[in-house]
């Protein structure tokens, strides 16, 4: 699609939409969102960006081949079952530790959330590896 | 350092093709180094499993099965682990020289070091779980590697009927070992062994031993699964060599013989390993008897071993079995490493268009007539002690049926003469005598590189070694291992030296003489005995097992084969039809279940009660939202256009979108709003492709289609109403409620407030791991089946 409104909109929206998608990634633990639907937002803001700008421009801003975020994202979420192995518990099993920020506070990170950001990669990798794939054909 | 050896060998395994891109040319040198490590650990450890000693690791896996990943090393485990080892070094190094050059080696090596790290675990595990996994691991990897020529539709078929005719049984096997763990009340494998009593007193046990049994004669090749073994040989030779030589076809005789301790007093185990293992000997021989390609000699004569093995195992002869098992891993691997090198150097592959080869390659003529010597039983060599053996264990018998006693010596012999015949076919011929071609070798035969020698030129000394001095090696291996085998260290030990058992005249010796002097003959006679023997083949080609095989799984074989009756009915290839299957199929379990089984009208009823509970502007709400969906359900059967259809079915999804909303759930909802539009956008997508929208089905297609479509959503609904009937336990909602906070459950929280989510990344993070995993093999398939179609060439892209 050649419009130079969608075009410059999408320049704007891109990482508003990208950053909302990660917002909606990392608020999951407590609030709706998570992974899997935060995956999806990242993909529909890359689809439109494949849209405004071709498909050939969004492989020159995704850098790295979709299967290589699929290996990573699953790859993250396999390793985040063995920091409990460690400890002797279960694969898998949430082990968590704190740090602190200065100027926000504590902050709580677990392997949860490395698996969820895990999760979020491989939705994204494999629905735009879908999407690319059949834009591609046509 | 038992699963040192281990990590060791798949870390390579995982390594090797980076290695092979880094290091090029030398790789091999470098992944020899692990199974060579490994080889002398296990040798370290040969003095001490020979007296009866076991090094034992174990771990607790998953406690809640009783599953442990627990090893055990004994002196059965040792001699395996010492040919998977050794016999693996000495293929790392020849496949270096073999593939050179090759576009795809580092994967080779890839699979082999995976194959080999399977295998070693597999003769280790002293869990019959981990032991499974092992031994399915072993199935994948040597499906890989069979199929490695896999433009080669025949490399394909044959990879895929081995994989399909061991994974077959290895799922039959499952059943067993699960079995066999209730019966006994553990899964160890040393456990069942002690508690031998349990099994036989066990209504269950005679189940659990046939199950497990398929699983063993599938893998090694017993008659009628053997048919497998002589298509596996696409493989390239050194896969054959490993594969079919020394480890996996004997993982159902290693199986075989770990748990005979347990069965051994058992009639019906004695009979089935003796019959089996009879019959796979005496045809495995004779069809041998018939080949001229070198590995197809090689490959029949290898199902006649692994017969041999299983049926000494059945007639209580232990050191005959262990050392038959040493005895044939040493010629036959060298024999295999000999016909590839014939191939890469002369470019033949049938034994008969051979000849003369000696002065070209006197260093792998050696080899080839030592080893082949030896499988024919020519003293002094091992193959000559594990022959004897042979002879003197079916002459006493002490398990299976005594009426047919008589029986065992006279197939044996004349295995034994079938045998030789092939020794001399694969040991002789190509040396010595002319080709029965004129012209010259496709390729100017030459002596192989050194590091294609190494290997067989240790394995053929080592029979030579073996034979004159049992004690070095040879006698602490099978004597110990004998033991192992019968579960008891006072089995009758035969003195193991060749000479000693070719000057003192036995019965065996006797026969052992006439087998040696009927191959001789037959030998000669070889073409006549070809001529004749040909209807037989033919007749068993129309009737035979892997005619079977045929009907029921090739699909090639025309419209009547199982296979293709079966996908066409239920994969015709229209997304319809899938469809129509997958909600039939739910309708008649699921539903079925419900009429037969559940009170749907009582149910219904009592669950009525609690829709007044509703109040008003909630069911205001919900009744405008269930009215959108359905005028948009039933819009979506009129439209005559595809953007109109897709159009109202994006309202159902919309709706139901807000429906969970409405009832609490914003996760769900969230991702249905996100699928919704990511769909649309699919569709967008396809749409040019799509032929032009047309209504192709009758009238009475239609009926039928909206007849089920109407019977599918009453049974959910009738599922969702009587739901709420049943009260149900709410362990399950309380313990991810206790669980999520740390003000209740302390430092075993998950840490988290929203319960969707805790349990998709923490409570149940196994199923999604599952989860993304399939949806990863899911975007390779859509990726593969759009890009890499036939038609074109492949090209770079995306991924």
């Amino acid at each position: 699609m050649n419009s130079i409104i969608l075009r410059t909109a999408t320049r704007f929206m891109l990482p508003l939409l990208i950053l909302f998608s990660v917002i909606v990634l990392l608020r999951g633990h407590n609030l709706p969102g998570g992974g899997f639907v935060g995956g999806l937002l990242a993909t529909s803001a890359f689809v439109l960006y494949a849209m405004a700008f071709g498909v050939p421009a969004l492989q020159r801003l995704l850098r790295l081949p979709l299967t290589t975020y699929i290996a990573v994202g699953l790859g993250m979420a396999i390793v985040s079952g063995f920091p409990s192995l460690i400890e002797g518990g279960p694969f898998l099993y949430g082990m968590w530790g704190s740090f602190n920020l200065a100027g926000i506070g504590e902050i709580k990170v677990g392997t949860p959330l490395l698996f969820d950001i895990g999760v979020y990669f491989t939705v994204m990798g494999v629905c735009l590896m879908m999407l690319l794939t059949l834009a591609e054909e046509s | 350092m038992i699963v040192g050896t281990l990590l060791a060998i798949f870390g390579l395994a995982i390594l090797a093709p980076t290695l092979h891109r880094v290091l090029g040319r030398a790789t091999g040198y470098v992944l020899a180094l692990g199974p060579a490590s490994g080889f002398v650990y296990y040798l370290t450890q040969m003095a001490s499993t020979a007296k009866g000693e076991a090094v034992v690791r174990s771990w607790t896996w998953a406690e809640s099965l009783g599953v442990d990943f627990a090893f055990r090393v004994d002196s059965l485990s040792t001699l395996f682990a010492l040919l998977v080892t050794g016999v693996g070094t000495a293929i790392v190094l020849y496949a270096n020289s073999y593939l050179e050059g090759h576009p795809k080696r580092g994967r080779f090596f890839g699979y082999l070091m995976g194959f080999m790290g399977a295998m070693l675990g597999l003769v280790l595990a002293d869990d019959l779980i981990l032991l499974f996994i092992f031994w399915e691991l072993t199935s994948i990897t040597s499906y890989l590697l069979i199929g490695f020529d896999h433009e080669r539709e025949k490399a394909r078929k044959s990879a895929l009927q081995a994989l399909v005719i061991t994974g077959l049984g290895g799922l039959a096997m499952l059943a067993g070992l699960v079995l066999l763990g209730q019966i006994a009340g553990t899964f160890s494998v040393s456990g069942i062994i002690a508690n031998a009593d349990v099994l036989a007193e066990s209504q269950l046990t005679l189940a659990a031993m046939i199950l497990v049994l398929a699983g063993a004669f599938t893998k090694s090749a017993q008659f009628p699964f053997h048919f497998w073994l002589p298509n596996a040989m696409e493989a390239p030779s050194p896969v054959s060599a490993y594969l079919h030589s020394s480890t996996m076809v004997k993982a159902g005789v290693y199986l075989v013989a770990r748990l005979n301790p347990a069965f051994a007093e058992d009639p019906a185990w004695q009979w089935a390993l003796a019959g089996f293992g009879g019959a796979t000997m005496l045809i495995g021989a004779y069809l041998a008897t018939r080949q001229t390609y070198y590995k197809k000699v090689l490959a029949y004569t290898t199902v006649s071993s692994l017969g041999i093995m299983v049926m000494l195992i059945g007639l209580g002869a232990p050191q005959a079995a262990a050392a038959y098992i040493l005895a044939h891993a040493l010629f036959k691997g060298a024999l295999f490493l000999v016909a590839g090198i014939v191939d890469h150097e002369a470019g033949v592959k049938d034994t008969e268009q051979m000849g003369g080869l000696f002065g070209k390659m006197p260093v792998t003529a050696i080899v080839a007539i030592v080893s082949g010597l030896s499988m024919a039983g020519v003293p002094p060599l091992l193959g000559f002690v594990g022959k004897e053996l042979l002879l003197k264990g079916s002459l006493h018998a002490h398990g299976g049926p005594e009426e047919v006693a008589w029986l065992w010596p006279v197939i044996a012999t004349v295995a034994g003469a079938f045998m030789a015949v092939a020794g001399f076919q694969a040991g002789v011929r190509p040396f010595f005598m002319k080709r029965t071609v004129e012209g010259e070798y496709p390729k100017p035969p030459h002596e192989a590189p050194l590091p294609m020698l190494a290997g067989p030129v240790v394995l053929t000394a080592l029979t030579v070694i073996g034979g004159l001095v049992p004690i070095l090696f040879a006698k602490p291996l099978i004597d110990g291992t004998a033991a192992s085998i019968a579960g008891n260290s006072d089995t009758e030990l035969v003195k193991l030296s060749a000479i000693y058992l070719a000057t003192h005249p036995s019965t065996a010796l006797l026969l052992s003489g006439v087998a040696l002097v009927g191959g001789a003959v037959l030998f000669a006679l070889r073409r006549p005995w070809r001529a004749i023997t040909e209807p037989f083949d033919r007749v068993a080609q129309a009737i035979g097992c892997e005619r079977l095989y045929h009907v029921l799984f090739d699909g090639t074989v025309g419209p009547t084969s199982l296979a293709t009756v079966q996908t066409k009915l239920l994969q015709s290839g229209y997304l319809r039809v899938y469809v129509q299957v997958t909600v039939m199929t739910v309708l008649l379990l699921a539903g079925g279940l419900l009429l037969w089984r559940g009170d749907v009208v009582g149910l219904v009823q009592a669950a009525m009660p609690k829709f007044s509970e509703i109040s008003w502007t909630e069911f205001l709400f919900e009744a405008v939202l269930v009215g959108m969906i359905c005028v948009a359900a039933i819009a979506a059967t009129q439209m005559r256009g595809r953007l109109s259809t897709i159009a109202v079915l994006g309202v159902v999804g919309y709706s139901s979108a807000v429906i969970f909303v409405l009832f609490g759930a914003p996760d769900v909802a969230m991702t249905q709003f996100a699928v919704e539009t990511l769909t649309v956008i699919i569709f967008v997508l396809v749409v040019y492709h799509l032929p032009r929208f047309a209504v192709y089905s009758s009238k009475l297609v239609k009926t039928a289609d909206a007849a089920l479509g109407i019977a599918f959503g009453l049974m959910m609904a009738a599922f969702v109403v009587s739901s709420f009937a049943i009260e149900a336990d709410d362990g399950i909602s309380w313990y991810y409620n206790h669980f999520a906070f740390p003000d209740q459950a302390g430092e075993h929280a998950a840490y988290g407030r929203n319960l969707v989510n805790i349990i998709l990344v923490d409570f149940r993070s196994i199923d999604t791991l599952g989860e993304i995993a399939v949806l990863g093999l899911a975007a390779v398939g859509v990726y593969t089946l759009l890009r890499l179609r036939q038609d074109r060439a492949p090209e770079g892209g995306m991924a």
